[in-house]
């Protein structure tokens, strides 16, 4: 069975949905990357040194 | 003035959610968030930023800035589920990504609900809650209050709702300084303001389509020559309020003229539109103090923007001591 085809409804992507799709995909993983990135960016402006400072 | 059709739900468009393929570009998508929209609403927001009286790390200014962006798209997108069926009818908004069928609404709603809650925590977590639950509010407002309840019911629906456009700085000001004070709530005014003669200078070329969609708009519920004398006077109003600023040291030297010479070419184009009510001329009319008035908003806040965050401003006590000379 073809990777595209969906058994349930029968549905083959054409060339152009199938490039749609893949940058579809790049970019949630753009927007995944970018808030990883950010969130660590926050929490050392907002720790900063104190993030070491902890009770072990 | 309700429509027979249950709004947020697909009115024989394109875009019924059976059997759909996901074909939607990424920029369809984007689409959703209304970046125009979302670039007004980074800008005055950054302005807020600028000139709150407090200090905050570049980076979770940035950020937060982020959030506020997000919390706009969202409302954008719940604005767009909620109204495809009057999109799909009127010939501006026919190609947004739902009434094309690129889209489905679910997918919209989903997009919608989702950064909404992510923009309101993050907001919180990272700035404060105050400043989260105004941008809550904003959200609420635009989403609820403006698509769900006003825009279908009273002509006055982008009267009110244009609040929605205008919290922007205040919630930026929380942001900064963990409240709101005069600053940005002149701010809000001046966007507030703003808005009835921005929307109805377009509104008066698009009546036709509003008409058709079943949208109470000013120029198709009290007619144009009404919704030109109330263009009018919400300009005299603005032209003045928009000097303000400068009266409260918000503004100094370079505010005062950038914002009394505009407000004087947004009262003579307000008075063309007064004056010219047939043919290409009106139209003309409308077009110029609608594209000016993006004009107007734009440099008053760059100006304060550059008198705050480039250092290019003097003058800030002149204003205040002119008002305390007076009273």
């Amino acid at each position: 069975m073809p990777d595209d085809k969906n058994a349930d409804d029968g549905v083959e992507l054409t060339p152009e949905q199938k490039k749609m799709r893949r940058t579809r995909n790049i970019a949630i993983a753009v927007a995944l990357a970018a808030f990883v990135a950010i969130i660590y960016a926050v929490t050392v402006a907002k720790l900063g040194v104190n993030v070491l400072k902890r009770p072990i | 003035m309700i429509s027979s059709h249950m709004p947020g739900q697909p009115d024989a468009s394109p875009s019924g959610d059976d059997a759909r393929v996901y074909s939607g570009s990424v920029r369809d998508y984007l689409e959703l968030f209304k970046p125009r929209v979302m670039s007004l609403v980074i800008f005055t927001a950054l302005v807020g930023m600028v000139v709150a009286k407090g200090h905050l790390h570049p980076v979770i200014a940035a950020v937060s800035l982020g959030l506020i962006a997000v919390g706009a798209g969202a409302s954008g997108a719940l604005n767009m589920w909620w109204d495809q069926d009057i999109d799909a009818r009127m010939s501006r908004t026919a190609k947004r990504p739902i009434p094309a069928g690129q889209v489905t609404g679910s997918e919209a709603l989903s997009l919608g609900l989702s950064l909404s809650v992510a923009s309101v925590v993050f907001l919180g977590l990272i700035a404060n809650w105050f400043a989260a639950g105004l941008l809550a509010f904003t959200i609420f407002f635009y989403a609820v209050v403006y698509s769900m309840w006003l825009k279908r019911w009273t002509a006055q629906n982008i009267v009110i709702g244009g609040a929605a456009g205008a919290f922007p700085p205040m919630v930026a000001e929380a942001v900064v300084t963990g409240s709101v004070s005069w600053d940005s709530f002149i701010l809000f005014l001046i966007i507030f303001m703003w808005t009835p003669p921005h929307f109805w200078a377009l509104a008066l070329s698009k009546s036709g389509d509003y008409e058709k969609a079943g949208v109470p708009m000013m120029p198709n519920v009290a007619g144009p020559d009404s919704t030109r004398t109330q263009i009018l006077v919400y300009t005299l109003l603005l032209a003045p309020l928009g000097v303000v600023p400068f009266f409260m040291g918000l503004g100094g030297w370079t505010y005062a003229v950038v914002s009394v010479i505009s407000g004087l070419l947004m009262i003579v184009l307000a008075v063309q539109v007064y004056r010219r009510r047939e043919g290409a001329a009106a139209t003309k009319a409308e077009q110029a103090l609608f594209g000016f008035s993006i004009l107007y908003l734009f440099l008053l806040f760059a100006t304060l923007l550059a008198e705050h965050a480039f250092g290019l401003g003097s003058g800030f006590d002149v204003g205040p001591r002119l008002v305390s000379g007076i009273i």
